[in-house]
């Protein structure tokens, strides 16, 4: 799950990671009143989960309230790269000296988390790591002895900070190990961490990630999750337990395994068609759970036929052919549906299919031949 | 001979006395496996699938001489069962549980590597050798015996694919669940270097998907330290950027995880990968056939 700027600042804050004092706002007057109460320069952030905010305009500096007011009507509502702003973060305006960048990630090659520290900050990591590598230090830490000084010390003169920040340097440093094991982060980045003129250290933006599978030990953090932001089927797919993701085509997706999913969107798209979600039901057979996920797919208006492939192991087909006619019957379902079942008694499913029989159901033996068909109907339908 | 499960594994479950682990436990000891006991906190004495239930790991390793355990425990104290099998001296724990903390795995990694335990999952569906052991959720009765060793990080697709071995008149010498969390015990590199010593193993597919880079490193290992030929797939071609695919471990970070880039690297070090599970299954029965 990610977080957005000011939630990632709110973790920072309560891990003692220095930040700026801010307010969030949900209307320009909220600005206004924001900035009355900060009663300083501030800046207006747009609060969205991706990058390059700045060079849309998302980010703008405000001498006044009412200047504040008036880029925060200006902001709200942008799009940004897809994402529109409903939310902003007001915040009293730092005067920088230096950019630094530092962050941990959860490698999962190395199995251990990863500490990146460099004085060139406010830009892409990427960038760094490709033209000036020598300026970014980079280690990583053994999970069972956890953060030590040391550790601390070979980031800072590995990454050259003057001197007289170590300490400072160093205390956020073991903070935010801190932030991120507590919290279960799979990122904590702060960039710019930015040195003000008087020579002070602090987190100007926060990118943040925790795990979802450890939310339930953070109820807080799972709390911050903004249901708003997500697309109208993510959302229902949320509220209901389906594991769904949101693609643009035409064809509706579903099928017992993510890796069996994601499998079948290739081979409909290598066939022509483009998928409009990946939909995986798991070992679910039980009519409730397949009546669920086509409530959820079918709700994307955009699908004109759907594939359902299923993979019979433990799961037997004559059970899913069962569930997918009630499914049929109690939705009232005219696009093209192709079924696929193959696996344990996938003849006695195929002919529970067949014998009712029902105007707008293909049942297919293969999957390239389910995926060839479904990909003629959607075409016919369109 | 196979590997990971054999006709030496004798398994015990943890979580024997809940739904899914009867029942696997169950299907496990019918298909041949020896199932010597169960564990369950505070049911020690009872009976489940027919085994002795203890109340802790180290109890059933001394009575009944377990060294592999297989864990159906809730995701919040997976991580804990582990670790108790591998205190307790078991040497291969296959996980099925899906849904661990991904930091608790990454404890639990550091703590079972350097003691050599094979950790097969979490979010496996375990180990089969056809015809002589079977631990986890793979069905049995998809999978014939035979000479192509098959590992995945996938259940179902791992599936189909054995089927169309099958069907292809081809089986399986082992049939082996990494798992589809982003850590996991066993790399694709571990499960090679098995096959590759196995003698029973003359062809692997290897079904991989997007996330991670266990596929580029398995690439390097194939074109460098392997004999046995290998055919591939790649699942997630479809999947956009920064979305979860299912598994916890299939995400695109960035621009790195891709299907494209793993396909690259396979084929680069001179493995053939298959565009579908049918092209792949054709693809190790046309390698087979020139053995």
């Amino acid at each position: 799950m990610d977080l957005y700027e000011y939630q990632g600042k709110q973790l920072f804050a309560r891990f003692g990671i220095p930040v700026s004092e801010g307010v969030v706002a949900d209307t320009p007057a909220e600005a206004r009143r924001a900035a009355e109460q900060i009663g300083a320069m501030v800046t207006v952030k747009a609060q969205v989960l991706v990058g390059g905010r700045g060079k849309a305009g998302g980010i703008k500096l405000a001498e006044t309230p009412e200047e504040a007011e008036r880029h925060a009507a200006a902001i709200l509502g942008m799009d940004i790269r897809g994402h529109t702003v409903r939310r902003l973060w007001i915040e009293r305006s730092s005067d920088i000296a230096s950019e630094y960048y530092f962050s941990i990630t959860f490698d999962r090659s190395a199995k251990r988390p990863l500490l990146m520290l460099t004085t060139q900050g406010g830009v892409e990591i990427e960038q760094v790591a490709a033209e000036t590598p020598e300026l970014l230090a980079r280690l990583h830490v053994d999970p069972l002895i956890g953060l030590q000084p040391f550790h601390a010390r070979q980031l800072l003169f590995g990454a050259g900070l003057p001197a007289e920040q170590h300490a400072q340097a160093a205390d956020i440093i073991a903070r935010a190990y801190e932030a991120f094991v507590e919290t279960d982060a799979m990122l904590v980045e702060i960039n710019p961490l930015i040195v003000t003129p008087d020579g002070e250290l602090r987190a100007l933006d926060s990118k943040y990630t925790v795990d979802d599978n450890a939310l339930f030990r953070h109820p807080d953090i799972a709390e911050m999750r903004d249901l708003e932001s997500l697309d109208p089927q993510e959302r229902m797919a949320r509220e209901r337990g389906v594991t769904y993701v949101k693609l643009d085509g035409t064809i509706g997706i579903l099928g017992n395994g993510a890796g069996l999913v994601m499998s079948t969107l290739d081979v409909v798209a290598q066939a022509g068609g483009s998928p409009a979600n990946f939909l995986d039901v798991g070992g679910g057979a039980q009519a409730d759970e397949i009546v669920s996920a086509m409530e959820v797919l079918l709700s994307d208006s955009k699908v004109e036929a759907v594939l359902f492939n299923v993979f019979g192991g433990i799961t037997r087909c004559d059970e899913v052919a069962r569930g997918v006619l009630t499914a049929l019957d109690r939705l009232d379902v005219s696009i093209p549906i192709v079924v696929r079942l193959d696996g344990t008694n996938d003849v006695e499913g195929r002919k529970i299919l067949a014998d009712a029989a029902p105007a707008n159901l293909v049942v297919a033996e293969t999957m390239l031949g389910a995926a060839r068909q479904v990909v003629e109907l959607a075409r016919a339908a369109a | 001979m196979a590997i990971v499960v054999t006709a030496e594994t004798r398994l015990v479950v943890q979580g024997i006395t809940g739904r899914e682990g009867s029942f696997h436990a169950s299907r496990n000891r019918d298909y041949g496996t020896t199932l010597v006991a169960g564990v369950t906190p505070g049911k020690g004495g009872q009976e489940a699938a027919g085994a002795p239930v203890y109340d802790t790991v180290a109890e059933a390793v001394r009575e009944r001489g377990a060294n592999t355990a297989m864990v159906f425990v809730p995701p919040r104290f997976a991580a804990d069962a582990i670790l108790e099998s591998a205190e307790a001296g078991v040497e291969t724990i296959v996980c099925i549980t899906e849904g661990i903390p991904a930091h608790d795995m990454l404890r639990v990694y550091n703590h079972v590597r350097p003691r050599g335990i094979t950790l097969l999952g979490p979010n496996c569906p375990g180990a089969l050798s056809p015809g002589v052991a079977n631990v986890g959720i793979i069905p049995a009765q998809v999978f014939a015996p035979g000479r192509i060793g098959l590992v995945s990080r996938s259940g179902t697709l791992t599936y189909q694919i054995g089927k169309e071995l099958a069907d292809a008149g081809l089986g399986n010498s082992s049939i082996v669940g990494i798992g589809g969390d982003p850590v996991v015990g066993q790399s694709f590199i571990d499960v090679l270097a098995r096959f590759e010593a196995d003698p029973e193993t003359d062809l692997v597919v290897m079904v991989g998907e997007i996330g991670g880079s266990d596929e580029e490193q398995a690439a390097d290992y194939i074109a460098e330290h392997m004999s046995t030929p290998v055919v591939a797939y790649i699942a997630g071609f479809q999947a956009p950027p920064g979305k979860t695919m299912g598994h916890a471990g299939a995400i695109i970070s960035g621009s790195s995880g891709t299907a494209q880039a793993k396909k690259e690297a396979l084929e680069a070090r001179g493995v053939r990968v298959g565009a579908s599970p049918t092209e792949t299954a054709r693809l190790a029965a046309e390698a087979f056939a020139r053995l």
